[in-house]
């Protein structure tokens, strides 16, 4: 369930906060993303500014440029490209697409969101850490590391955690429906696979089924087994009977 | 009642519970991404918090590894974080900063301040020497296009806005300084060996091209091109420098519990200054884009703006443009508390 290393934070109520950290793979993972992603928005600002500059087809910086190609061609992406995460981490409370993809956002060490200090100050000290190519510094740091930062995160005081975008509860996982013999990780499998039952493939959901009844069910693989193969409603009842606590 | 049959009747009773676990994940999902008017709203997240903490306490011991711990651990993450936002001030954070925060970093840094403009005094003095002395060594400090417009008997800088438009050139400019300033700074990650090494530099630079457009008798020209914006441009690069010095001697001579707490406070006080020397550089830059190049600004002018906005980047680092009312005796009570909580939770 845990994946380490983790933030523990102490909190006020006396039970402590967990947070995985994520690692470099996952970091490097959402910097390709934001890369392709601020690389793909600054060269269609500069096709396109540049087609309505030239009014030909034409990308070619003009002989003579002047202010308006500067301001409006050739900024707008330079300021694009070197401000992309201080503001997105900003707005975004700490995660841009890329690391929303990767479902990593930025914490302080408290676990709290980072103040816009900190994160003004994380995102200057990317001159240290894309020294000397492709973010050298920074990527030896974070394997380096306990805590997988890089020198801009030591300095801002801030470190990268998974989000717990998967972490759904059971909809069907209430006390009516659990007071059996199973323990909690094994209700969880018959609940899941119940609730999912008419989406699976029938084969599939045979074959899960009398895996769940001879693991849980303390059935023998032949009785499980023998259960006709048409016979789909007796395997879903037998795994209902289970998780209330029947025998199946 | 065996131990087994408690706990199973407690994990009922906790399962029970999911609904309010799910209406405390959606309330902490919505306070976050957005103000509330609705006071008892915010009120009930620390009661939510509470609850998850309590809630989750029991799981982690009864259903060590199962999804409901999962979920329950990333409710508790999300409630965590909602409650312990900062508030969203920015024009408070900005005067705030200016006002109060900005002069006590300036105060603090003094002494490196003082030890970067006399390093980078001696480093100017230096670069003169060494080609006033021996001039060929002009080629280690200077491009070679330079040295044969100066050889020609020209600034580089003359008929600078017939190439590139004003606003153009100061972009370039202001760009290309805050660039130096920046790694100025974050140098100082290298035991401040960084910082003392763009510093050392960059005096050379400067002492060295002096000494060569004295030779071939444009030193009171090339003064009179930089004297409108180089007072403040020479100014924040020993700023920079002290920043960065403060960061590499926290590393050195750490002050905290360990160097790398040591190393986040000095980055994030020092940092501070950083702001303000941003900003005075794009001042700078309109400077030397349009004033600077145009021969049309005679040297009184250009001495004026140069001190006038020396005295202004002064009073920005000192607060005098922000200060407070004398009579806020008040508020300069809560100032000094702020600052002793500060100074205890360092």
């Amino acid at each position: 369930m845990g994946r380490t290393p983790g933030l523990v934070v102490d909190s006020v109520t006396g039970v402590d906060l967990s947070l995985p950290v994520a690692g470099p793979g996952a970091r490097a993972f959402a910097f390709l993303i934001d890369w392709h992603l601020r690389a793909i928005v600054c060269i269609a600002w500069y096709v396109v500014a540049a087609l309505i500059y030239n009014r030909r087809w034409s990308l070619a910086t003009p002989l003579n440029p002047d202010t308006t190609w500067f301001v409006f061609v050739v900024a707008p992406p330079a300021a694009i490209y070197f401000l992309y995460h201080f503001i997105l981490e900003v707005a975004m409370h700490g995660r841009t697409p890329g690391k929303r993809m990767a479902g990593v956002h930025i914490v302080t060490r408290d676990g709290a969101p980072p103040s816009v200090g900190a994160l003004l100050t994380r995102n200057v000290f990317r001159l240290v850490d894309s020294l000397p190519l492709f973010y050298g510094v920074g990527l030896v740091m974070t394997m380096l590391t306990s805590d997988h930062v890089r020198v801009g995160d030591v300095a801002a005081g801030t470190l990268l955690v998974y989000d717990h975008t998967d972490a759904t509860l059971l909809d069907r996982l209430h006390a009516d429906s659990w007071g059996g013999k199973l323990d909690a990780p094994a209700a969880e499998v018959v609940h899941e696979l119940l609730r999912r039952w008419s989406a699976l493939d029938v084969d599939a959901r045979r074959r899960l089924a009398l895996e769940v009844l001879v693991r849980y069910g303390h059935e023998t693989t032949g009785s499980a087994a023998s259960t006709h193969p048409d016979d789909e409603s007796s395997l879903r009842r037998r795994l209902q009977e289970l998780v209330r606590g029947g025998t199946a | 009642m065996s131990g087994a049959d408690r706990d199973q009747a407690l994990r009922v009773s906790l399962l029970q519970r999911s609904e309010l676990w799910r209406a405390a994940t959606a309330r902490a999902r919505r306070l976050a991404h957005g103000r509330t008017a609705d006071a008892a709203d915010a009120a009930q997240m620390a009661d939510d918090y509470r609850l998850l903490a309590h809630d989750l306490a029991r799981v982690r011991r009864l259903m060590p590894a199962t999804r409901t711990r999962e979920y329950l651990e990333a409710a508790y993450a999300r409630a965590h974080a909602t409650l312990y936002r900062g508030a969203w001030h920015p024009g408070y954070a900005l005067l705030n900063l200016f006002r109060d925060e900005i002069p006590q970093v300036v105060s603090g840094l003094r002494f490196h301040i003082l030890w970067a403009s006399v390093i980078f005094v001696l480093t100017v003095l230096a670069g003169y020497w060494l080609v006033h002395a021996y001039p060929d060594l002009i080629g280690l400090f200077a491009s070679p296009d330079l040295v044969t417009t100066v050889e020609r008997g020209q600034l580089w800088t003359e008929g600078l806005l017939n190439v590139v438009p004003s606003s153009v050139l100061s972009l370039q400019i202001l760009t290309n300084n805050i660039v130096v300033s920046l790694f100025a700074y974050c140098a100082g990650f290298l035991f401040g060996l960084g910082t003392l090494y763009i510093l050392g530099l960059n005096g050379l630079m400067l002492g060295a091209i002096f000494a060569f457009t004295s030779l071939h008798g444009l030193g009171d020209d090339l003064l009179r091109f930089i004297v409108a914006h180089g007072c403040v441009e020479i100014s924040v690069m020993c700023l920079s420098g002290a920043a960065g010095a403060a960061v590499g001697e926290a590393l050195i001579r750490p002050t905290h519990a360990s160097r790398m707490e040591s190393f986040r406070i000095a980055a994030m006080r020092s940092g501070k200054l950083l702001l303000a020397c941003v900003l005075l550089l794009v001042g700078s830059g309109i400077i030397e884009g349009f004033v600077s190049p145009n021969p049309d600004f005679p040297l009184w002018t250009r001495l004026v703006i140069g001190a006038g906005y020396w005295l202004f980047m002064v009073a920005v680092l000192r607060g005098w443009l922000f200060r407070r009312s004398a009579g806020s005796h008040a508020s300069r009570a809560a100032q000094r508390l702020i600052l002793r909580k500060d100074r205890l939770l360092e």
